[in-house]
């Protein structure tokens, strides 16, 4: 490979190594239309290919990775499938091209848990039915204990260990490879309710509620003559002072759209949603001005929730120039300073510019900036789920440690279901805008109520190869193979 | 529209303008009373305002001519340059923008780069005149000026109803001399219309293709072994196309600006010639006229851009 150079290389790529990568969206082209994008790679290597014969090889490789109408669909653009589904898709180019080798970048990092368990299994399958070989690449230990026979191991650019999958988790010899696995959080294992002592317990459970939402709905308006969507229908939920509540669901679930209506971000449609003591239903900007104090907000992304214009410093004094006028500038730098210990970083930090920062250290700024003026509430949307492993434990430790000193509220969302039972007091799951699961973490891992609730927790892959096979084959039994939808 | 009528009115009246001197104070505000110019202004804006309403644009205060008649005579000849100039362009920007972006940073890049720097920070007038110098006077191979040589104006005159564009009633009429007669004259002015407006689409092309290139979807198919060349010149350009084709749009009402310049430099007797010689005369019924036709022209060319973008795409449907 090393020494192969231009057209050789090219006629290597695809028929003999393929490659599926992170974000399905992307790596497909938006004006094509699919069978169009699959014949590509067949006539790159077999240019004498009619078009008849390409449309007929693109249908049996959809039908191959299990998209059903594939002769009708193959004519449809990439925004016409969902994310699995272009996964999907991007493997089915693979096989048309009959790679002996796939190597998969992240190729489930995007998708939700319960289509990331649908993928594996499609993967899983390819090997056996074509006697592909497989190379994985990815950050989550669910993943390579669920998908894989051996391990590499990488760390600054070079391989430290090498093993077979279960050999690995039982015994890492480097200490870098035990620190990672350490990292994970492991489904059940390490609950935040159970940690708590009776009377913690009782306290918070007896605490004043800070949020309470009442049959509360959120519509998005539609498009001319279209009907309005209903992200939210119906939600009814408590978060009482000093509680973390953990909310949980895939994409398009409607679990940002509530931690953003509590903010104030966005309308409310129906029902009541109480907000440290203010209705937000028809609630009034100049109202709700006062309270939007008190309530913290982390977003998702640290690479985009900064101006790179401004300094560490004056992004995490703009909430105090704008809510506390009689600050004057050196008391203002002072508290950013005290802040920025407690996020244990430097107090030089404060003049440095978001770009040189980590993706980690920024999202520790991200907390710093939210606890600046001490807030009632804290709103996390999914705070880790942009950064590495080992960072994501030290964020949410260091989250953990103030949440506990500081005793604010929190509402945690979260895609993730481990990440939120170590973390979160209480736990609600929703699915499609309803709210099918409430109550603490240990209740909702062990007795879930509802169907959904028990397929998402049965789709996380556990880092545990021996563990995670009896999963995947109780998965199986209940749920079926994957591989016939999406 | 609005503001072009209480502008052309801060300047003065035509009839100041083109007499103003030659008759005494008295005559003078008898011709404008005449006119209906001391009216108050919100008067005169409202029975304009009603006459365009009803397809009346008015006539020309200079030569009694109406409107209508000069925005389709010269509005045709307008409207044939922009056409011309737009080939031009695009045969000279897409392919260069694309060669520039297939090699990004070396030295044909460098050079096309600089190249359509020169060509849109060159004065059009500049450039006409140039043309001029080497293929007319110096070469002597294409006309100095004009739509159309003397001769050929009057077999055009022997047409039954003749439209207002030349190069149809020429192909019509099936006179290749004629026809070549028609093509000479426009090439120069085309041509320095075209670099201006080129030199603009390169760097656009060359741009978004780049963007585009570093897109996942290019890696992907090259990694299914796709060629190069292929990956360029099917798989980017038809995404980076639908960012292209909108900014184009709006070069063309740049291209309109561009096109009054033109046409005094080569005579070519169309809306913008016009334009300069009814300002100069301060005739202000026609000036209006003819620029509510060029907004006219350049909302129907940014709604033709924003259907053609909405084809390319996919993912746009109504």
């Amino acid at each position: 490979m090393v020494a192969l150079s231009g057209p050789r290389l090219r006629a290597l790529r695809g028929e003999d190594v393929s490659m599926i990568f992170q974000e399905p969206s992307s790596a497909l082209n938006p004006v094509f239309p699919i069978w169009w994008q699959i014949g590509e790679g067949l006539r790159a290597h077999r240019p004498k290919m009619t078009r008849k014969e390409i449309r007929a090889e693109a249908v049996s490789a959809l039908e191959a990775v299990g998209i059903p109408d594939a002769a009708e669909r193959i004519d449809r653009y990439p925004h016409e499938f969902s994310g699995g589904q272009k996964q999907r898709i991007m493997i089915a180019m693979a096989l048309a091209l009959g790679a002996e080798l796939i190597v998969a970048d992240e190729p489930t990092t995007a998708l939700d848990v319960t289509v990331q368990a649908e993928i594996l299994d499609l993967l899983r399958d390819v090997r056996d039915r074509f006697d592909t070989s497989l190379i994985v690449i990815t950050h989550n230990m669910g993943v390579v204990a669920d998908l894989a026979d051996s391990v590499a191991v990488m760390y600054r650019g070079r391989i430290i260990e090498r093993a077979g999958v279960k050999e690995l988790f039982a015994e890492p010899r480097e200490e870098y490879t035990k620190k990672l696995l350490a990292a994970v959080p492991h489904l059940g294992r390490r609950s935040a309710w159970t940690a708590l002592s009776e009377e913690q317990q009782q306290e918070i459970e007896e605490a004043p509620p800070v949020v309470v939402a009442e049959d509360l709905v959120i519509e998005y308006p539609g498009r001319l003559g279209k009907p309005a969507f209903r992200a939210v229908k119906g939600v009814d939920f408590t978060i009482r002072a000093g509680q973390v509540y953990g909310l949980v669901g895939e994409s398009g679930s409607g679990k940002t759209t509530i931690g953003r209506a509590i903010a104030g971000l966005e309308r409310t449609t129906g029902g009541s949603l109480q907000v440290l003591g203010h209705e937000m239903n028809g609630v009034r900007e100049k109202a709700f001005k006062p309270v939007r104090r008190r309530i913290g907000f982390v977003f998702q992304d640290p690479a985009t929730s900064f101006n790179p214009h401004l300094t560490i410093q004056e992004c995490i004094a703009e909430p105090l120039i704008v809510h506390e006028k009689a600050l004057s500038a050196g008391q203002r730098e002072q508290k950013v300073r005290s802040l920025l210990e407690a996020v244990e970083l430097p107090g030089d930090y404060a003049r440095r510019y978001p770009h040189e920062l980590s993706g980690g250290q920024r999202q520790r700024i991200s907390l710093a900036r939210a606890l600046v003026l001490e807030p009632e509430l804290l709103i996390a949307d999914e705070p880790t789920s942009a950064l590495d492993v080992s960072v994501q434990a030290t964020v949410l430790e260091l989250f953990r440690e103030l949440q506990q000193r500081l005793g604010f509220a929190a509402l945690f969302i979260s895609h993730d279901l481990a990440v939120v039972d170590s973390l979160a007091h209480r736990i609600g799951v929703l699915f499609r805008g309803d709210l099918v699961e409430d109550g603490h973490g240990p209740d909702v891992l062990q007795r879930p109520q509802h169907d959904y609730t028990r397929k998402l927790i049965a789709s996380l892959p556990v880092p545990d190869p021996a563990e995670q096979a009896k999963r995947r084959a109780a998965f199986a039994r209940e749920w079926g193979s994957g591989a016939a939808a999406s | 529209m609005t503001v072009v009528f209480f502008l052309m009115r801060i300047t003065g009246d035509p009839i100041t303008a083109a007499l103003g001197g030659r008759l005494t104070p008295a005559e003078l505000a008898a011709r404008r009373a005449e006119a209906g110019y001391d009216r108050p202004l919100i008067v005169q804006y409202f029975d304009y305002l009603g006459g365009v309403l009803s397809g009346d644009f008015g006539t020309t205060y200079t030569d009694r001519t109406p409107v209508t008649e000069i925005l389709t005579t010269y509005g045709a000849a307008t409207f044939e340059l922009v056409a011309y100039s737009v080939v031009v362009a695009l045969l000279l920007g897409v392919p260069l923008g694309m060669i520039a972006a297939r090699t990004r940073d070396r030295w044909p890049d460098a050079v096309l780069r600089i190249v359509a720097i020169l060509g849109y920070a060159t004065p059009v007038f500049f450039v006409g005149l140039l043309l001029k110098l080497v293929f007319s006077v110096g070469l002597g191979w294409l006309p100095v000026a004009g739509r159309i040589s003397t001769r050929g104006e009057i077999t055009m005159s022997t047409i039954l109803n003749p439209s207002p564009f030349y190069l149809l009633d020429a192909l019509r009429l099936g006179n290749m001399q004629l026809l070549s007669d028609v093509v000479t004259h426009a090439i120069l002015p085309a041509v320095a219309l075209g670099i201006l407006t080129g030199g603009i689409f390169l760097r656009l092309v060359r741009t978004n293709m780049i963007g585009t290139l570093e897109m996942q979807y290019i890696e992907s198919a090259r990694s299914r072994g796709v060629p190069e060349s292929r990956l360029t010149a099917r798989h980017a350009l038809r995404p980076a196309l639908i960012p292209i084709v909108t900014v184009m749009g709006m070069q063309i009402a740049m291209m309109l600006g561009g096109a009054v310049l033109t046409e005094t430099t080569f005579e070519w007797n169309g809306l913008g010639y016009m334009l300069a010689q009814y300002m100069k005369a301060r005739d202000y019924v026609a000036v209006q006229g003819i620029v509510m036709m060029l907004a006219v022209i350049v909302a129907l060319s940014n709604f033709v851009v924003d259907v053609i973008a909405a084809l390319i795409d996919p993912r746009v449907r109504y």
